[in-house]
């Protein structure tokens, strides 16, 4: 299914990947009584502070990304991807772990678990980093910066 | 296995499942997202929207329950307060994500889509994070 005037969205297969993150989530708050995001489960993972889940919870976590990724990967028979260069994904990568950590959460902490619990710092930090993306790509698109190869 | 490593691993299998087979982790369809002013691409808020949409449903059975399955206490942020730190860091994060189209989740899922890539944006994340706790090392 496409949508009308946008040839190249996926919504169905959207929703489908929504409704699996919403249910990763949920596993998380029913089993675990905790919201934990990435970002802060990473941290954790990597010795770096973080959330309060025990240390075995997030590695497990961390390993589980990628492993159900493969498993969509392999259903499918590969994922289409575009990756920037090696600078630009430091960059980036240097921002992100540094943005998240001073705002407490990225787009699942607080994207989908705190707006959908109506967090006022949640919705706070989700339209913060919206209106920043957009304004990022909108600038580097002005400036003629084509990043993914 | 200790107590939370499976559901972790449930957890975390079925977010990675999710961020691929919603798009999440091609960088392209999240800059297509972020390109509000250009072509745009709205799938990104069907993944949000989806689980969203779940998560406010779970919300609604929480406070029914005396304690998770699989712990003893709920453990929930309970600060209200809009800091300048919370709001410059969201704008941190919001600008490395427009330049690369990756946030942690896509970032450490695509390990195994584009090892290399995956693996440099999830060691500079890695760093930028231990920088944080190094400066509040300092500063506490």
């Amino acid at each position: 299914m496409t949508l009308p005037g946008y040839p190249e969205a996926a919504p169905l297969a959207g929703l489908a990947g929504g409704v699996l993150i919403g249910l990763a989530a949920a596993v998380m708050l029913l089993g675990l009584g905790r919201i934990a995001g990435v970002s802060g489960i990473a941290a954790k993972a990597a010795g770096l502070g973080g959330s309060g889940i025990a240390r075995s919870g997030a590695w497990t976590f961390v390993i589980g990304l990628p492993l159900g990724a493969l498993v969509v990967s392999m259903l499918q028979g590969g994922i289409e991807a575009r990756f920037a260069s090696a600078p630009v994904l430091i960059v980036a990568g240097l921002l992100v772990g540094i943005g998240t950590r001073l705002g407490s959460g990225c787009t699942r902490g607080h994207g989908v678990c705190g707006v959908s619990r109506l967090s006022a710092r949640s919705i706070v930090a989700t339209l913060t980093f919206m209106a920043a993306g957009i304004a990022t790509v909108a600038a580097m698109n002005a400036l003629g910066m084509e990043v993914l190869r | 296995m200790t107590r939370p490593a499976l559901p972790a691993l449930v957890s975390g299998t079925l977010f990675g499942a999710g961020l691929a087979l919603g798009g999440m982790t091609d960088p392209a369809r999240v800059r297509g997202f972020l390109d509000l002013f250009g072509a745009w691409d709205p799938t990104l808020a069907f993944v949000m929207g989806g689980a969203v949409l779940v998560m406010a449903i779970v919300w609604r059975a929480v406070p029914r329950m005396q304690t998770p399955w699989l712990a003893e206490a709920f453990h929930l942020p309970t600060r209200a307060d809009l800091t300048p730190r919370l709001i410059g860091g969201a704008a941190l994060f919001g600008i490395g994500w427009g330049i690369a189209g990756l946030c942690p989740g896509p970032g450490i899922a695509a390990l195994v889509i584009e090892p290399g890539a995956a693996a440099i944006f999830v060691a500079a994340m890695l760093a930028g994070m231990a920088l944080v706790r190094l400066f509040e090392a300092k500063s506490a």
